[in-house]
């Protein structure tokens, strides 16, 4: 996807008000429902610091932890995959589910399959596969992508939903009550569960020391999928892994809160191995499926890393004023908003996706939020020297550094830098700007970008030195 | 794919840090020291607020109040785990109207059936967690996993003996790391949604309702 797309379509979003609207409530009932959550400052002061501990003490012994999660998770019966890229990843699942003979797939909800474009790639296998969370089914009929990590259809309303589901669900009445649509979904999905041959799920977090796969959810779904099928499949990418099980509450507390203003999700489902010999259910195999996509390339520069502690939790965005102005749809790749802005480039490089770190204000209200600390505008500021190709001593580059260099933008860096070097240049460019300003042509370069969607800027008539040189500085 | 396992594991080991790892505080997920009835106050104010219901059977016989309550919700079944002390209890003793339903066979022997049953399915749990309202349930042998979920009503016991004040506190206390089962799952509520416009909708795809049964001293939860 071309990084000219995001402009496009942020300015469709903006022009289209039933949109705006859906994500204006959705949001502003997302925030208060967090804010109450963590009313007591000095908790969550203090249950963020452990998050964030947790998340960079993960990262800093990842190898070692994502060997003692294989070996656990082996001892217990799971078995591991590893993949390199969404191909590799997409291949190792066709492997699993022809060799099981799987036509039939249900889903839960996981942002990596996204990322791999799972469903299309079974899809084109002939496999059918049914996504089970509510928010997914949705989407999933209309063939949409998600447009909120948490709240896959956030950006529809429930007229939208009533016509959609009348129009695709067979023998389904037009109603717009939440609840019959919600139960016209449970109808349709328990048949799904009942007859599926494998179900894939994504993981929350992955424990070294048990190895544990733990997934959060309110509907069932994630359970259904996890539990009826013979056979179930789970993917993660490589950060997902923590050391201890103790560290798991901490996050689980932050998680669901920081998500929906929630102090649990209905089920939190910790997966341990398949069926043992004598149980009555559960999978008898279970696989977990480990995705690189570009992440341990991410993890090479101590800074950049800090992408790897997301939780997924939303927060972000669901704060972010271009987000929820814009909604999810208007970002290339899978994760929208701040993260997105951050994580994405990384993923599929500056060349296509190097607008994304352009594309805020650097207001920090996603850093003020982020559960483990993620300093988001930071990294969005070192994205865009990356893609200017300005990688710092010791750092690693970007996929696609350099590729936004603009000589003309370098030309007036080197000036800019010259005239706060030189004294007399600088007087000069100050004199020049105060008294000639109003002659510059509005389609010069130092104007033309900044005047697109603003009105052309006054020069003051005296610069602040003159002033202070005229004036004094007043003393209290 | 071992070799993807290899170049994956060779480039971060080429990156991994030399920093000292940062110090975990755990004070804020730790016991708060809430008594016993501030912990059953709190875990059913916070389960009932998304929609638990609560039957008191401390110093009563919990198979005589459960009988009623089932009977009154006219109930095709109540589906149970024959080979737990509970079980075994509620067959002793059963008297009711509504018909007893032993989870005896595998999933795949009688899932047609058990997935169209209009009944309720009985578990135990393995105590509850009062800071956010939760239920602990072990899967194993005798307590099958859909038993939780697949029913439209899941009716749990609850000994108000094995609550404790946070997850940190009972997964330590119960030693969950050196015996983890197969499926170990924390339930604070009725399967739920708010996927269509943020509205609460309750009984998605697990029970629609779930009943929380308080007992104490049962030497069947011992």
């Amino acid at each position: 996807m071309a990084a000219a797309d995001f402009r496009a379509k942020a300015h469709d979003a903006l022009g289209n008000r039933e949109l705006r609207a859906n994500f204006r409530r959705a949001m502003d009932g997302l925030m208060s429902k967090r804010a109450m959550l963590f009313a007591d400052r000095t908790e969550w002061t203090a249950l963020r610091a452990l998050g964030a501990a947790v998340r960079a003490r993960s990262l800093l012994r990842l190898p070692e932890l994502l060997e003692q999660l294989e070996t656990r998770l082996r001892d217990n019966g799971i078995q591991v995959h590893w993949a390199e890229t969404v191909d590799d990843g997409n291949a190792i699942f066709k492997d699993i589910l022809s060799r099981h003979g799987a036509r039939r797939v249900v889903k839960g909800k996981s942002m990596v399959s996204e990322e791999m474009g799972l469903n299309h790639a079974l899809e084109a296998e002939g496999i059918e596969v049914i996504e089970a969370d509510l928010g997914e089914y949705i989407i999933q009929l209309d063939h949409e992508t998600p447009s909120h990590i948490i709240m896959p259809a956030i950006h529809k309303n429930k007229q939208q939903i009533a016509r959609l589901f009348s129009q695709k669900i067979k023998d389904a009445e037009y109603t717009e009550d939440v609840d019959r649509l919600t139960d016209l979904a449970r109808r349709v999905l328990r048949r799904k569960f009942a007859a599926a041959d494998a179900g894939i799920s994504g993981v929350n977090a992955a424990v070294a020391e048990t190895g544990t796969l733990v997934l959060v959810e309110n509907e069932g779904n994630g359970r259904m999928c996890t539990t009826v099928p013979r056979l179930h499949i789970a993917v993660m990418g490589l950060e997902k892994v923590v050391e201890r099980l103790e560290e798991v509450p901490p996050i689980l507390s932050l998680l669901t809160r920081s998500a929906t203003g929630q102090v649990i999700t209905t089920y939190v489902n910790m997966i341990s191995g398949p069926r043992k010999p004598g149980e009555k259910d559960g999978p008898e195999e279970v696989h977990l499926v480990i995705l690189d996509n570009g992440r341990s390339r991410i993890y090479a520069d101590p800074e950049l890393r800090n992408t790897l502690r997301c939780i997924r939790c939303g927060a972000c965005m669901n704060h972010c004023p271009v987000y929820t102005r814009v909604g999810g749809h208007s970002y290339p790749g899978v994760y929208p908003g701040p993260i997105g802005k951050i994580l994405t480039p990384q993923i599929l490089g500056l060349e296509t996706t190097g607008d994304l770190p352009h594309a805020s204000s650097l207001c920090n209200a996603c850093v003020e939020v982020c559960p483990v600390e993620i300093p988001i505008a930071s990294l969005l500021v070192r994205l865009r020297s990356e893609g200017a190709g300005k990688t710092p001593h010791g750092g690693a580059p970007v996929k696609g550094a350099g590729s936004r260099r603009k000589s003309q933008e370098d030309w007036v860096w080197r000036a800019w830098a010259l005239v706060f070097r030189m004294p007399l240049l600088n007087r000069l460019s100050n004199f020049a700007l105060t008294r000639f300003g109003w002659a510059l042509p509005s389609d010069s370069p130092l104007l033309r970008e900044w005047m697109t969607v603003r009105s052309r800027p006054r020069f003051a008539r005296r610069s602040l030195h003159e002033l202070v040189r005229r004036e004094g500085i007043p003393h209290e | 794919m071992s070799d993807a396992r290899t170049a994956i594991l060779g480039r971060l080991r080429a990156a991994e840090g030399k920093t000292p790892p940062p110090a975990e505080h755990f004070e804020v997920v730790a016991p708060r020291g809430w008594s016993g009835e501030e912990k059953i106050a709190r875990l059913r104010r916070l389960m009932e607020s998304v929609h638990t219901e609560f039957l008191d059977a401390r110093g009563g016989d919990w198979t005589a109040l459960l009988q009623d309550w089932l009977a009154q919700q006219g109930l095709a079944g109540l589906i149970y785990p024959p080979d737990t002390p509970l079980g075994r209890r509620l067959a002793g003793q059963w008297s009711g109207a509504t018909p007893l339903i032993p989870y005896d066979r595998s999933l795949a022997e009688w899932k047609e059936e058990f997935f169209a049953q209009e009944a309720a399915g009985l578990t135990g749990t393995q105590g509850g967690i009062a800071e956010t309202g939760t239920l602990i349930l072990w899967t194993d042998e005798t307590q099958p996993r859909t038993l939780s979920l697949v029913p439209p009503v899941h009716v749990a016991l609850l000994d108000v003996n094995m609550l404790y004040d946070t997850l940190w506190q009972a997964m330590r206390e119960q030693g969950w790391t050196n015996a983890m089962p197969t499926n170990l799952l924390l339930v604070s509520g009725p399967s739920k949604t708010a996927d269509i416009e943020q509205t609460l909708a309750y009984g998605v795809h697990g029970p629609k309702r779930l009943l929380v049964v308080l007992v104490e001293g049962d030497p069947a939860f011992s």
